[in-house]
């Protein structure tokens, strides 16, 4: 008798748990082992690149948020430093700082979504319920500064939108002194689990050159063994006065990553330490009021914070010829934007890369000859948020 | 190479007759290419000891309806070795087809799709050009200038014929894009509508 080997086609998603978000795949399948697999996105489109090009420079912050909206201020950030930059802003120090502290916060909130998700993709139902009693505490960080839990609004041209209300900072550091303990007891969760490693260890192992040739960054690259970061190789706003390692990884799986994002988290709560002590007092955004809007104290009195601060909410303002690729670490990697603006009021393009994108075309590439339980745990480990992926 | 004015030098050193112009601004290297030496370049900088530009970052395309080389194209790379980006750029017009870049970096597969998909520019040797981020049956190419904001189809579920239809967008206002000219005038679809209206 000869055995005839057929493969089968499964469809997985769009609405499935483990694919966090709207992702179809097609799989080709034969028996359990995975053959073939063909992402189907976009589901999550809403036409961001054209929406901005419609849009002043100010109405075009919110949709960062939008983006991968578990981190939204570090895309905010990118947006921000492409103004900056072609309009030669010098950003007040303090702002610079309550950036920094805010992305990494950003960078805690996206890991513990991967990290205690992916958990619960291969099987473990505790860290999520632990990890996200983590993130409600720092979301409430985020609408004490901006007055939204999600879509802060926060970063704008030129600084940020305002200054750290009455005790924030003291919080922030409570947190921090609070929080290593919580990374701890994930870890005693995961890290030796004999599960977690069943699940994680040597499935969908990137090699150096791999990671390099489908344009991987952030943790998919580092977990590589690449090292590579830009907060490190390009720094941006006060990153260079700041100690911190960068973790990098071994054998480049799932679990190698997972462990890179654990590190991080350490290092981001060393990062906001050292931001909260090294902080200045002074302006939170530049003095220069075409650009941002002068304080509500002064409209009361001076004609021209009024006029000011009608023409910046009406006309915005204008952003001179030129063309930029800005760049920021993001939690999930390379953020960028490459902003093309016309002198006028709106840019004329604005291209968003997310590092998601890559990440997700080379699932191919990654889950080829696995089976299929282990496609879950991959996706979990790419850390996609469609938001940013479908733009 | 050390610096980008080095780099710079090298490039234009190396590829003479391929450079049509370069400029070093914020920090980042701009090239401007023709389309016929797309391969070529890409090739040295990716290969060449002294670029090692091995991550290809993006790839997107402009839109400037006005002029008769419609597209530009522009190509991100960044080497991990010098620290150093660069911004590649050409000029195409409306129909042409353009070499895919799959060959030397896989990555150009899904960024190829989305410039395909958004601007409708075609790409040769490209084994599996389909629509990436728009719906199934989705007409006409979005980023296009001349593609209205609000599009051109709705979707909405039928209570009739129990499923999700699709129907031609209806506004109860059009769309208003206010241009702040002058705050004294109004914008330019009210001067066109009040001339419409005498």
């Amino acid at each position: 008798m000869t055995k005839k080997s057929k493969t089968l086609n499964l469809n997985f998603g769009p609405q499935h748990p483990a694919a966090h978000g709207v992702l179809r795949l097609i799989l080709e399948l034969d028996g359990e082992v995975v053959e073939k697999v063909d992402p189907h996105i976009g589901l999550l489109h809403r036409g961001t690149e054209k929406l901005i090009e419609n849009k002043t420079y100010m109405q075009a912050v919110p949709y960062f948020d939008r983006l991968d909206y578990v981190a939204p201020m570090n895309q905010e950030h990118a947006f921000a430093l492409a103004i900056e930059k072609i309009l030669n802003i010098e950003v007040p120090i303090r702002a610079q700082f309550i950036r920094v502290i805010f992305c990494e916060i950003g960078r805690i909130l996206s890991h513990i979504l991967n990290i205690t998700t992916q958990a619960l993709d291969v099987g473990a139902l505790t860290p999520s319920l632990w990890g996200f009693e983590e993130r409600e505490t720092l979301m409430t960080f985020y609408e004490r500064v901006s007055g939204s839990r999600l879509h802060a609004n926060y970063f704008r041209a030129g600084g940020v939108h305002q200054d750290l209300p009455g005790s924030l900072d003291k919080d922030i550091g409570d947190f921090c002194n609070r929080f290593p303990k919580v990374i701890d007891d994930l870890e005693t969760l995961l890290t030796d689990n004999r599960i977690f490693k069943q699940r994680n260890v040597d499935i969908g192992i990137v090699s150096k050159q791999d990671a390099l040739d489908y344009s991987f960054s952030g943790v998919m690259l580092r977990g590589s063994g690449v090292p590579w970061d830009l907060r490190k190789s390009q720094p941006y706003e006060c990153y260079n006065q700041i100690e911190f390692k960068i973790p990098v990884g071994k054998n480049g799986d799932c679990y190698d990553r997972y462990i890179c994002r654990i590190e991080e988290m350490r290092e981001s709560v060393k990062i906001i330490n050292q931001c909260l002590i090294a902080m200045p007092k002074g302006p939170v955004k530049t003095p220069d009021g075409k650009i941002t809007p002068p304080p509500k104290r002064e409209m009361k009195e001076s004609m021209e914070a009024l006029i000011h601060h009608f023409k910046l909410f009406t006309e915005g303002y204008r952003v001179n010829e030129d063309e930029i690729y800005t760049a920021v670490e993001a939690p999930k990697g390379e953020f960028g934007v490459y902003l093309i603006s016309d002198g006028s009021n709106k840019p004329y393009k604005c291209k968003i890369r997310a590092p998601g994108f890559s990440h997700l075309q080379a699932m191919d590439y990654l889950i080829k000859g696995h089976m299929l339980a282990d496609v879950p745990a991959v996706l979990g480990s790419l850390d996609i948020v469609f938001g940013e992926i479908d733009r | 190479m050390k610096n980008l004015i080095d780099l710079e030098k090298k490039i234009n050193s190396e590829l003479t007759t391929k450079i049509n112009d370069s400029k070093i601004s914020h920090n980042q290297l701009y090239l401007k290419i023709d389309q016929e030496d797309l391969l070529d370049v890409v090739t040295f900088l990716k290969t060449n000891s002294d670029t090692k530009f091995r991550q290809l970052i993006d790839i997107t395309a402009v839109d400037y309806p006005e002029n008769p080389q419609r597209f530009k194209m522009i190509y991100l790379f960044l080497s991990h070795k010098f620290n150093q980006r660069i911004i590649l750029s050409y000029l195409i017009s409306e129909n042409k087809i353009i070499p895919s870049l799959i060959k030397i970096f896989p990555a150009a597969n899904w960024m190829e799709r989305e410039v395909f998909d958004m601007y409708g520019i075609k790409f040769k040797d490209h084994p599996d050009l389909r629509r990436i981020l728009t719906d199934y049956q989705f007409e006409g190419f979005p980023l296009r200038k001349d593609f209205p904001l609000t599009g051109h189809n709705e979707v909405r579920y039928s209570e009739e014929e129990k499923k999700v239809i699709y129907e031609p967008v209806k506004l109860e206002q059009n769309y208003r894009n206010f241009d702040y000219e002058s705050p004294w005038e109004g914008t330019k679809y009210i001067k066109e509508q009040i001339k419409k209206d005498e």
